[in-house]
This record gives structure tokens, C-alpha cells and sequence, in this order.
């Protein structure tokens, strides 16, 4: 029995809405510690299977076992040991700050003391102090998205679930998310997340999973994953039409952007590949100069066989 | 989960709601405007001729004998008005995001519905002052002593509770706010087709059977015989075996309907 050291253990999880399956037999594991990403589009399962991790929905068929407690069986220890951010604001609008987060407190029923005490160093912690006194409704998203995470947060759960932490934020409130993701893990914490952006899995996850259509279609690392899309480039901008057919000859497999003089040229990612790309270039006549890393649509195109949209029929019942 | 922390889970969903009464105000103020309104209609309009009709007046009563005459019916309509509350403020909170979070969380499933109903048990505890109060202004002059007063109010307070169960489940039942505050219109329709506005002996056969065998009209006429100080007989056992009951199913139905309504 490895429980001890298995934050997750899912086998076979499977559910489905009358004829159309959702979840078709998903295997995963999340050790203790660490930080798992399910990656994928709308519409892939990945809200779904957070709902079930959580206790929100019945699973169909399939073994769970999250905090080391079966979801079917023993629920009330499983929500003990989780705390949950879903996609959507699960904040009171009405009450301010600092009453949400003492909610929060009342209910993982800290003593009178200890809750004031925590709340105040949870306000300090996520920029909330100016705001702790106004009503939740006045917010910024980033601001409801840090409140949100520190209602989470404030009864110390062993293992989160983040459910598109990132959706509609700004870089700014997106990194100081990142930010507080991190500092969790760094004390201990089993992070499960779901997002659309593959270089948010890459900042913050130890494993990704890749997510499509109810099943887990690929696994591993984030280099892991890289190595198997080609999908990154170089993009050249060239100054005129000549330099740009020049350079095109020297490279058959880039693809040609007339209009824009630009050259996207394939590229692994490596020194050695941008370096040939670097070298087969005149110094004069180049405008700019672009590597783009593989996105989730090349992990998709690469995986799946498919690009990485969200079929509307597909939507997950939240 | 010990019983410790469902009553400290229920206190804390409690005080939520009592900040949500405060900070939305104007809901509770439309519930309360509503049994007020009825009041001035009914002494100020049909008060003289309904007076006259009352049963030993013989033809020559007053706008304050009927006033006496409505008061635990109006009384009963406050308790009606502040559950169809009840049922839009339940489907209200059900949309919002916090619900799910409650539901991952390892509290008190019911404490969530408890705060509600002891909420709502305690704005009417209000409404119902504020009301009384209201008809004391019109003239409204009791024979009962201290006794009788608190009686009556244990009462409503039990009317209160046993409505405010069914009417969270109404609001749990509802697939949108609108219909939360359909579905309880007839709680405040129902006192008409009752003893507290004109004698059922004044209503035809069938619907006089229907009428004396509603739970409102025990509870009017247990009220009445409190307020004015008579022994109110087997009225108040059946009043409080009607309010049992509600309560009862209430609370199972919400509770079942909670557990199963999906997160929104």
C-alpha cells in the first residue's frame, strides 16, 4: 500500500450524462508534495474530474481514493483534508473581506483568537488589507480570485484543487497566483490545477497530464511532453520582400508570411537549432526576431490529431 | 460529525444570514410592507361592512371590532410573507458560488439550510413586532394578559419555523429564482380561503370544509383565543400538530433536495 505517499489514486474513473460519456476511464496519481496539471480544452473533463476529486459529483465507475479516503465511502475525510477553488467566484458577494474570510475560519472551526489571528495574516498575505473592510462585490477579478484562494487556504488543507486558477486575470494577478501556488508547495501542499495554457502547467506543475475528450492522451514531465510536439519556431521578420525569398531558400521546411515578411522557421527549442537558424542569417535586413515555444494547440495538433477546440456539445455540466 | 459542530456550523451560516438581512434590506422591507397593506385594506375599506357582518354584532359593528377580528389572521400573513422571503433568498444563495464551496468543505451538511430557517424564524420574530406594533397605531386593543401575548407569539414563532422548512425546500426545489417566488404565493393566498378574515360558517359547503380543515384556520382561531385571552381548546394541539408536521417534511425534503441538487 503506498496511500501514504499517493495524495490521489485514481483507477478507471469513468462518468457520464445519459449517452454521453464525460470521463472514459481515466487512470492518474498524484504523489504527496507535488504539483499536477490537467491540461486540455474546454469541454475535455477536466472540471469534471475535479468535481468528483472534490466530493461535488458522484463518480461513475472506477476506484478513487484522494487524502488516502475512498470519495464514496468516506467523503467527510476527504473534504477534510481538501480545499477547493473552483472556476467560478465561490465568495460571499454581500460580506466584506474580512467577514468571508472568518467564515471560512469559523467554519474549519479555529478558536475565537486564532481566527482573528489567521484572518489578519491572510489579509496581509494576499494584498487585501486596504480591502478587507469593503464588500466582496466592489472587487477586482484579481482581487476575487486572491480572496477566493485565501478562503481556500485558510484552513491549512493537505491537498487543493485549482480549477482554471488563471481564467481571465491579468499577467500581473496571474503570476502573483503562480506565486502563492508555489509558496504552498513549498510547504508541503498536493497541488491538483486545471488550465487551458501550457505554459502555465509548464511554470508550475511537476507532472502534466494531457486531457481530451474524457481520456488522458498523453503524460509526463513538461520537457517530456515538449519533446514529443515539434511544434516550436523561430520567427523572422525581414525588412524586405528579397531578403525574405533569400532566407526562404535557405530553409525548406519554414513556411513563408508574405505580407508580413516574416519566416517561421521549426525549431526544437535547443541552442544548437536556433544557433543554424542564427547563422544562415545576414545581419542586415532582419527587423525582428521571435521564438515561440510549443502552445497547447502544437501539444493538441501533436497528441490528439486535432486542434484544441472546444466543442460546444461537449460543455461540462459545472 | 458531532452534534457540537452542527450546532457551531448552524450559528455560523446564521450569522451570515442575519448579515445578509442587514445588508439587503429592501427585500425584508417589501415582506413586511405586504401583511401591512392588507391590514389598512381590510379595516379601512371593507372594515365597516365586514364589522357589521361579524357573528353578535347583529348588523352594528365597527372598523375595531374587525380590526380585533383580523389581527391573528394579519399576524399569520406576516409569518406567510417572510417565508415566500424565505424561499427567493434559499434559491438566491443556491446560485451563488459559495454553495459549492460549503459542499467540499467538512461541516454540517444541513447547517447551511438551519442558518436560513433560523434566520427567517428570527426576521419574523420582526416583521411580526413591527406589525403588531403597526395595529396597536390602528387601535388594536387585546384582552389578553402577558401570558396570553406570549402564547401567541410562541406561536407564530413555531408557524414561523414549521413555514420557513417548507419554504427552503420550495427554494431548494426551484430551478430559478422567479419560480422561488411563485411557488410560495399560495402561502399567503391560503389565510383568505381561512377563518381570518370572515367566520367559515359565513362560506359555502365545500369550500367551508376545505377551510376548516386548512392548518391556517387552527392556527388563526388559537391565536385569536389567545389574543383575547378565552381558552383556546383543542385549537392550539391541532395548530401545533399542523406546524410538527410542516417541520417535519420540511426538513427531510430540504435536506434530501440539498444533498442531490447538483453544485451550480
Amino acid at each position: 500500500m503506498t496511500a501514504t505517499t499517493l495524495a490521489i489514486e485514481v483507477s478507471g474513473l469513468t462518468k457520464s450524462y445519459g449517452d454521453l460519456s464525460v470521463l472514459d476511464g481515466v487512470d492518474l496519481t498524484v504523489a504527496e508534495g507535488t504539483v499536477y496539471a490537467l491540461l486540455g480544452p474546454n469541454g475535455a473533463g477536466k472540471t469534471t474530474i475535479i468535481n468528483i476529486l472534490s466530493t461535488l459529483l458522484t463518480p461513475g465507475d472506477g476506484e478513487i481514493r484522494v487524502a488516502g479516503a475512498d470519495v464514496r465511502r468516506d467523503p467527510a475525510a476527504v473534504r477534510a483534508a481538501i480545499g477547493v477553488t473552483g472556476q467560478f467566484s465561490a465568495i460571499d458577494e454581500l460580506l466584506t473581506g474580512r467577514e468571508n474570510l472568518r467564515l471560512m475560519a469559523d467554519l474549519a472551526h479555529l478558536g475565537r483568537a486564532a481566527a482573528a489571528r489567521t484572518v489578519a495574516v491572510m489579509l496581509e498575505r494576499f494584498d487585501l488589507v486596504d480591502a478587507a473592510d469593503r464588500r466582496a462585490h466592489t472587487y477586482s477579478g484579481g482581487m476575487k480570485r486572491r480572496l477566493d484562494l485565501a478562503m481556500t487556504l485558510i484552513g491549512r488543507p493537505r491537498l487543493i484543487f485549482l480549477d482554471e486558477p488563471t481564467a481571465g486575470l491579468d499577467p500581473r494577478s496571474r503570476r502573483d497566483l503562480w506565486a502563492i501556488v508555489r509558496e504552498q508547495v513549498a510547504e508541503g501542499v498536493t497541488v491538483l490545477l486545471t488550465t487551458q495554457y501550457l505554459d502555465e502547467a509548464d511554470h508550475l506543475a511537476d507532472r502534466i497530464g494531457v486531457l481530451d475528450g474524457g481520456r488522458l492522451v498523453a503524460e509526463g514531465t513538461a520537457a517530456e511532453l515538449k519533446r514529443r510536439v515539434p511544434g516550436g519556431r523561430v520567427s523572422v521578420q525581414f525588412t524586405d520582400p528579397a531578403r525574405l525569398a533569400a532566407a526562404a531558400a535557405a530553409h525548406p521546411h519554414a513556411t513563408t508570411d508574405a505580407q508580413a515578411l516574416t519566416l517561421q522557421v521549426p525549431n526544437d527549442g535547443s541552442i544548437a537549432g536556433l544557433r543554424s537558424v542564427l547563422d544562415a542569417l545576414d545581419h542586415d535586413g532582419v527587423a525582428g526576431l521571435t521564438v515561440e515555444s510549443a502552445d497547447l494547440d502544437d501539444v493538441f495538433l501533436a497528441l490528439t490529431g486535432h486542434p484544441a477546440e472546444a466543442r460546444a456539445s461537449e460543455e461540462i455540466p459545472a | 460529525m458531532s452534534t457540537a459542530y452542527t450546532v457551531r456550523d448552524s450559528a455560523t451560516m446564521l450569522r451570515r444570514n442575519l448579515v445578509h438581512i442587514r445588508r439587503y434590506p429592501s427585500l425584508s422591507i417589501m415582506l413586511v410592507g405586504q401583511p401591512i397593506l392588507f391590514l389598512l385594506l381590510f379595516v379601512y375599506v371593507f372594515g365597516a361592512t365586514m364589522g357589521a357582518g361579524l357573528p353578535g354584532h347583529a348588523g352594528v359593528g365597527d372598523r375595531s371590532a374587525y380590526l380585533v377580528y383580523i389581527a391573528p389572521g394579519i399576524l399569520v400573513m406576516t409569518v406567510a410573507s417572510v417565508a415566500l422571503g424565505t424561499a427567493i433568498s434559499t434559491a438566491t444563495d443556491m446560485t451563488t458560488g459559495i454553495i459549492a464551496r460549503f459542499r467540499t468543505m467538512n461541516i454540517a451538511r444541513a447547517s447551511v439550510l438551519t442558518g436560513h430557517v433560523l434566520g427567517a424564524v428570527i426576521k419574523t420574530a420582526f416583521a411580526v413586532t413591527i406589525v403588531t406594533a403597526f395595529m396597536v397605531l390602528l387601535g388594536f386593543r387585546a384582552g389578553a394578559g402577558p401570558l396570553g401575548w406570549l402564547a401567541a407569539m410562541g406561536l407564530l414563532i413555531l408557524v414561523a419555523f414549521a413555514l420557513s422548512w417548507l419554504t427552503v425546500g420550495m427554494g431548494l426545489a426551484a430551478d430559478s429564482v422567479e419560480t422561488a417566488s411563485n411557488t410560495p404565493m399560495f402561502l399567503v393566498i391560503l389565510p383568505f380561503v381561512s377563518s381570518a378574515f370572515v367566520p367559515t360558517e359565513a362560506m359555502p359547503p365545500g369550500l367551508r370544509f376545505v377551510a376548516e380543515h386548512q392548518p391556517f384556520t387552527p392556527i388563526i382561531n388559537a391565536l385569536r383565543a389567545l389574543l383575547l385571552g378565552l381558552p383556546p381548546g383543542s385549537d392550539v394541539w391541532v395548530a401545533i400538530g399542523w406546524c410538527v408536521v410542516i417541520s417535519l417534511f420540511g426538513y427531510l425534503w430540504s435536506r434530501r433536495l440539498f444533498v442531490r441538487v447538483p453544485a451550480k
